[in-house]
């Protein structure tokens, strides 16, 4: 079992072009923890979670990994220990195998052990025997899931999820959950979780914080947020604010 | 002509014109990719310029090459004017521009989502260029089958720089150009038609590729 690191952000603010997308930040995730950001669209959640998977870098600020890890000495080696899963999965021009053991061949596995890891995690997303296809012949929510198992094949410390269900019917996100909350157990993963679904966020998480464009106003446990005496959190709880 | 003459004259042109795309491949890929992914100072200007040498003369480079390799040139001393490595070099440099631009526009056609998606994976800068070229290859490989296109079809540098000496740097085109200026039509139109075979040959290749995708 691989304990997930902790992530810790602290004074976090990004500009673009002159207008403030995040605005100082603050944010602290345990280890193992299942922890959602929500806010409507624009409130600037994606960019603080491609900063916190050292994508981006932040104007002003620091994101610090297991207490104290440092991004500037280890930003790379600490790339490799997190991964992110974005809204609109990408497949590689590539068999699903393919797809799947990128990551794996990234870090220099042997074969043997590519193809175990990748065919478990295909098996952890119910996608036995998909191993040969094309990954563009794939539908939207197959391919979601192909994006997943390559994600948990490379058994991140951390997993980001940038509204990893967001389009997809019932069955496919009932699916991508459960796989979720088998890897959490197996593994003891650190999760963080974007989303603009405050539904999603009740099922998963038991933290969040709420972004507004780009200010936190608000965060704790989900029933805490949900209950802040603030009309724009109670328009997002109620679905209004979107 | 004889049929030995034509052989030899068809060797020739495959010898210098698969060198020189694959030498100008080995540094134009490369060069193209870091140009299509990496923004410096002076990025947006070395695109431009390898765009507008799409448009070099063929008898601007040759006059260029023919210079720098003549005894009074910097390269003199190589004493490569009339070789086949010089036509080589006047090939060679026709074409850095053409396969460097389409590299270029080929990586750039990447979804900047798959450059997100390879870097969440945990690729350094490196692995993240080859795995771009790699998504970018049916492109890539159009950029080196138009290269050797233009490559084989040339004659303007190549005889410049080779001299069109028969046996030793004479060529398909130079040849074509010769023999038509003689008077005989028919070993013309057969080097012609040999030209374009082979012409055939490349293009068919790329589209069979480019179906299988």
């Amino acid at each position: 079992m691989t304990l997930g690191l902790a992530v810790e952000a602290a004074g976090i603010s990004k500009s673009y072009g002159g207008s403030a997308v995040l605005s100082g930040v603050n944010l602290k995730v345990e280890a193992g923890e299942l922890f959602a950001m929500l806010g409507p669209s624009g409130s600037g959640k994606s960019t603080l979670l491609r900063i916190l998977n050292l994508l981006e870098q932040p104007d002003n600020g620091e994101v610090t990994f297991g207490g104290s890890e440092s991004v500037l000495r280890d930003g790379q080696r600490l790339r490799r220990r997190m991964t992110m899963l974005l809204q609109r999965s990408v497949m590689f021009r590539d068999t699903v195998f393919g797809n799947v053991a990128y990551g794996l061949r990234l870090r220099g596995m042997q074969e043997r052990e590519i193809r175990d890891r990748a065919l478990n995690a295909l098996g952890d997303v119910g996608l036995q025997g998909f191993e040969r296809r094309k990954a563009s012949t794939l539908s939207g929510g197959e391919a979601q899931r192909v994006a997943f198992a390559r994600a948990i094949a490379i058994e991140p410390e951390v997993l980001f999820l940038d509204e990893f269900t967001a389009n997809l019917d019932p069955p496919n996100i009932k699916m991508l959950e459960s796989a979720l909350a088998a890897y959490r157990q197996k593994t003891g993963c650190t999760v963080v979780m974007v989303s603009h679904n405050p539904f999603q966020a009740q099922r998963l998480a038991k933290r969040c914080l709420f972004l507004y464009q780009g200010e936190v106003l608000g965060s704790g446990s989900i029933d805490d947020v949900r209950r802040l005496d603030d009309d724009r959190t109670a328009a997002f709880f109620r679905g209004d604010l979107i | 002509m004889s049929e030995l003459d034509i052989a030899q004259v068809v060797a020739l042109s495959l010898y210098v014109s698969i060198t020189a795309t694959v030498l100008t491949s080995l540094v134009g890929l490369p060069l193209g990719a870091f140009l299509a992914l990496k923004r410096f100072r002076g990025s947006w200007l070395m695109r431009t310029g390898v765009y507008t040498l799409f448009a070099l003369p063929s008898v601007v480079v040759g006059l260029v090459v023919y210079t720098m390799l003549s005894h009074s040139g910097p390269l003199g001393f190589l004493d490569w004017l009339w070789t086949p490595i010089g036509m080589v070099l006047a090939e060679s440099v026709l074409i850095f521009p053409l396969v460097t631009g389409l590299t270029i526009s080929a990586v750039s056609d990447v979804d900047e989502s798959v450059r997100l998606t390879i870097k969440t994976l945990g690729a350094s800068n490196r692995q993240l260029m080859m795995r771009v070229m790699h998504e970018a290859r049916f492109g890539i490989f159009g950029a080196v089958m138009v290269g050797f296109g233009r490559a084989i079809s040339e004659v303007g540098a190549v005889w410049m720089v080779g001299g069109n000496i028969k046996g030793s740097t004479q060529v398909i085109t130079t040849a074509i150009m010769q023999q038509t200026q003689m008077g005989d039509f028919g070993t013309s139109f057969a080097l012609a038609g040999i030209l374009l075979i082979i012409a055939f040959v490349v293009f068919f290749v790329i589209r069979e590729i480019q179906e299988r995708d």
